[in-house]
């Protein structure tokens, strides 16, 4: 009990596990206020994080008026760079009644509008430029028209008998709906992925897969290390030979490697995420085996050990109840780690295609995985993949905190003070 | 030197003993995969054809070609005869390209890529390390965290992340390929410059990673050394920091060497990943090729080129370390 209260005292740990206690909570939780499958297609591809607004509702919403200028936002987000670098060149390079300098003075998008509404004549020749460039000002010229005509828009429904377009409504352009009486909304946190699915449901479900299969391959990991780390240490001879030549083995030759050949060995049979968590456990455990034989070797002849021995206990009570306690807190340590470097490792497996073989069951590094294949990267659709790759370093982060807050705490000498 | 060279016989032993195991396992563990990798490259010759022993025939021709009629032990000798004449069988998918030459063609570009990028990173991570732990203060409570946030995002996390900001924000860096689209490799100044732009996101990501996770490795046997009475006696007596300093670091550097030959292994599959996602053209995206495609006479070879190159580097360091470290050729010596 001292010892847990001690725990908690460490600043690294209660961070640590103040956040990961958090996103564990939240894959728990939030599923039950987030309507929706979260494999249930509902957009398309790439959707930007946003609120998305059913345009047909918004025409049946009463209207408001409000008396806000409409027009220089327009402007503002109408008028490209590229829209305005044209305006500036024309009005500077063929434009005689119009000085440099006043062209330079006007910065913002309105001023050089106004400008060119001033100083605009299709009828000025310009020596030189070819029909497209011409045509590309009269097309831009007409684009600004249309904003500052204050016309609005009509609304028709066509009647499905006659074909005939009947007016239905006037919008005028200073109207506004107010967002509560529409009915039809759906808010994207972080828009869709590929699929068109709702990215932050997703995810909430993909982090809690992902730790599902970090906590199997940890648990089948330290298990593995566990039992052939104790057995190396304390039986000694010839069981620690071939044991400890068996995890060197591993050690040296790149689990990931070994992880890439079991999986492509498995083909077909590796769909699901037990699979991946079992390979995944079944490759990590030599690192835990090495420090636990360590510390065996080092408890192996203490005074109650001997004691025991003497007494007649068998082998396994001894392991057990004389050893054991003691690689305990180093054990615990080693634990939170695999769990970590597991998590870390199916999102890379399944990155290459080797992990959970299904578009049916979302984990963190399958969403990686779709989002490169489509090319979320290169078209910028950044919610696909950021929001991912920040969990994971967030769960691996947390994890790590964790344990350095545990090591503090059963080596004293690496307290800070 | 008795001892070192006691030390040095029984490193390389082991390493040999551990290199025919991995050879074993390259090459049973592919053939494990259900599945008939035969079909499919026959199937370009079967087309068209309806006679029953016709197509049997095609089959049994290409299977005869591949040895894979023969029972596993005797293709296993066959795979160790033609190793043994550095032919490493011929590649499914790209028939009928040799494996050793397609690996070939790839392999450079790897070692270009990960050998400087590690080295740098271990080397500046150290650095970086060394110094907060002697300085500490400012950097140690602002930086220190960052670093670790830093360490903790995965190697393809950060290749996507300045993937995704120098190439298709900044637009200042190219996305893909190892050179321009346009270029034919070749000693022209265009076409290294264009290696060297290209080689920029995928050296940088592999970098940063590793300094994250070296700076705070070295950081913490800095300052466990900076601690430990020799360094306290040293500056009883008088001694000038300057000099006990060159002690501590070399005596901080040595776990970091075991952290190296360690993490050698998980940053070939970091590495691997980083590649593919920048379709580096190293070894990394022929395996995932190979993988996708069920080319396992490729995989095998890639897996075995990888698993010499680690055993090899880790064979280098040990030796390394047991030049560096005198406690290891004492150990040998009784």
């Amino acid at each position: 009990m001292h010892l847990i209260r001690e725990i908690f005292k460490s600043q690294n740990f209660v961070i640590g596990f103040v956040i990961f206690t958090i996103i564990f909570l939240s894959t728990i939780i939030l599923p039950f206020f987030l309507k929706g499958d979260p494999l249930e297609i509902v957009g398309g591809l790439f959707y930007k994080p946003g609120t998305y607004i059913n345009v047909s509702d918004t025409i049946e919403a009463k209207k408001y008026e409000l008396k806000i200028d409409t027009l220089s936002n327009k402007i503002s987000s109408l008028i490209t760079q590229k829209d305005q670098d044209l305006m500036r060149e024309w009005l500077v390079k063929y434009c005689n009644t119009v000085s440099e300098e006043e062209v330079k003075v006007a910065q913002h998008p309105m001023e050089l509008v106004e400008l060119w509404l001033k100083h605009y004549d299709p009828n000025i020749k310009m020596e030189g430029t070819t029909i497209a460039y011409r045509k590309s000002l009269s097309r831009l010229h007409q684009k600004i028209e249309k904003i500052f005509s204050d016309e609005g828009y009509v609304i028709a429904e066509k009647n499905s008998e006659t074909g005939e377009l009947a007016i239905v409504q006037e919008l005028a352009n200073n109207s506004y709906v107010h967002m509560s009486e529409i009915p039809n909304k759906r808010t994207f946190i972080l828009g869709t992925d590929n699929f068109g699915r709702d990215v932050f449901t997703e995810l909430i479900s993909a982090i809690w897969n992902s730790i599902k299969i970090g906590f199997v391959a940890g648990s089948v990991a330290t298990l593995i290390g566990l039992v052939v780390g104790l057995l190396a240490g304390y039986v000694g001879g010839m069981v620690d030979d071939i044991l400890t030549f068996i995890t060197n083995l591993l050690t040296v030759i790149p689990s990931f490697i070994i992880l890439i050949l079991i999986s492509v060995s498995l083909g077909g049979k590796g769909n699901d995420i037990m699979t991946t968590a079992l390979v995944i456990g079944i490759t990590a455990w030599p690192w835990t085996a090495r420090s636990v034989r360590a510390q065996t070797l080092s408890l192996k002849n203490r005074d109650h050990v001997n004691l025991s021995k003497l007494s007649g206990h068998s082998l396994v009570r001894i392991i057990i109840r004389d050893i054991l306690p003691y690689v305990a807190s180093y054990v615990t340590m080693a634990y939170i780690l695999q769990v970590a470097s597991a998590i870390l490792a199916e999102a890379q497996l399944s990155m290459l295609g080797l992990g959970p073989r299904t578009t049916e069951i979302a984990t963190l590094g399958l969403m990686l995985r779709w989002a490169i294949q489509f090319q979320a990267p290169l078209s910028g659709a950044w919610w696909a993949f950021i929001p991912v790759i920040l969990s994971i370093a967030l769960i691996t982060f947390s994890l790590n905190l964790m344990n350095t807050g545990l090591d503090q705490v059963f080596n004293p000498q690496l307290r800070q003070n | 030197m008795k001892g070192f060279r006691k030390y040095l016989a029984r490193k390389i032993g082991w390493y040999v003993i551990t290199f025919v195991i991995a050879l074993v396992l390259n090459f049973l563990l592919p053939r494990l995969i259900p599945g008939n990798p035969v079909a499919r490259i026959a199937s370009g010759a079967i087309e068209g054809l309806t006679d029953r022993s016709a197509i049997q025939a095609v089959i049994d021709e290409y299977k005869r070609l591949f040895g894979l009629d023969k029972p596993i032990h005797v293709q296993f000798i066959v795979y160790i005869k033609n190793l043994l004449r550095g032919d490493l069988g011929t590649s499914f998918n790209f028939y009928p390209r040799k494996v050793s030459e397609v690996i070939a063609s790839a392999v450079g570009w790897t070692i270009a890529l990960q050998l400087p990028a590690i080295l740098v990173g271990w080397i500046l991570g150290n650095l970086l390390g060394a110094i907060a732990g002697y300085v500490r203060g400012v950097f140690d409570k602002a930086i220190l965290p960052l670093f670790l946030f830093i360490s903790n995002i995965p190697a393809f996390g950060m290749a996507i992340m300045l993937l995704l900001i120098f190439g298709v924000y900044l637009g200042i860096l190219p996305t893909s390929g190892g050179y321009g689209f346009d270029l034919i490799p070749s000693l022209t100044p265009e076409f290294i410059m264009s290696v060297i732009e290209h080689y920029q996101l995928p050296f940088w990501s592999i970098v940063l990673i590793m300094i994250g996770g070296q700076a705070i490795g070295m950081r913490s046997m800095s300052i466990y050394e900076l601690n430990s009475d020799y360094v306290k006696y040293s500056r009883f007596l008088g001694i000038k920091d300057r000099i006990i300093v060159k002690y501590v670091f070399r005596n901080a550097v040595l776990p970091q060497i075991t952290g190296l030959i360690l993490s050698l292994g998980t940053m070939v599959g970091g590495a691997l990943v980083a590649e593919t996602i920048f379709s580096y053209p190293g070894l990394g995206t022929r395996m995932l090729s190979a993988i996708t495609g069920q080319d396992y006479p490729l995989i095998s070879g890639c897996t075995l080129i990888i698993t010499i190159g680690v055993l090899l580097a880790n064979l280098v360091l040990e030796i390394l370390y047991g030049l560096l470290d005198p406690r290891i050729r004492a150990v040998q010596e009784d």
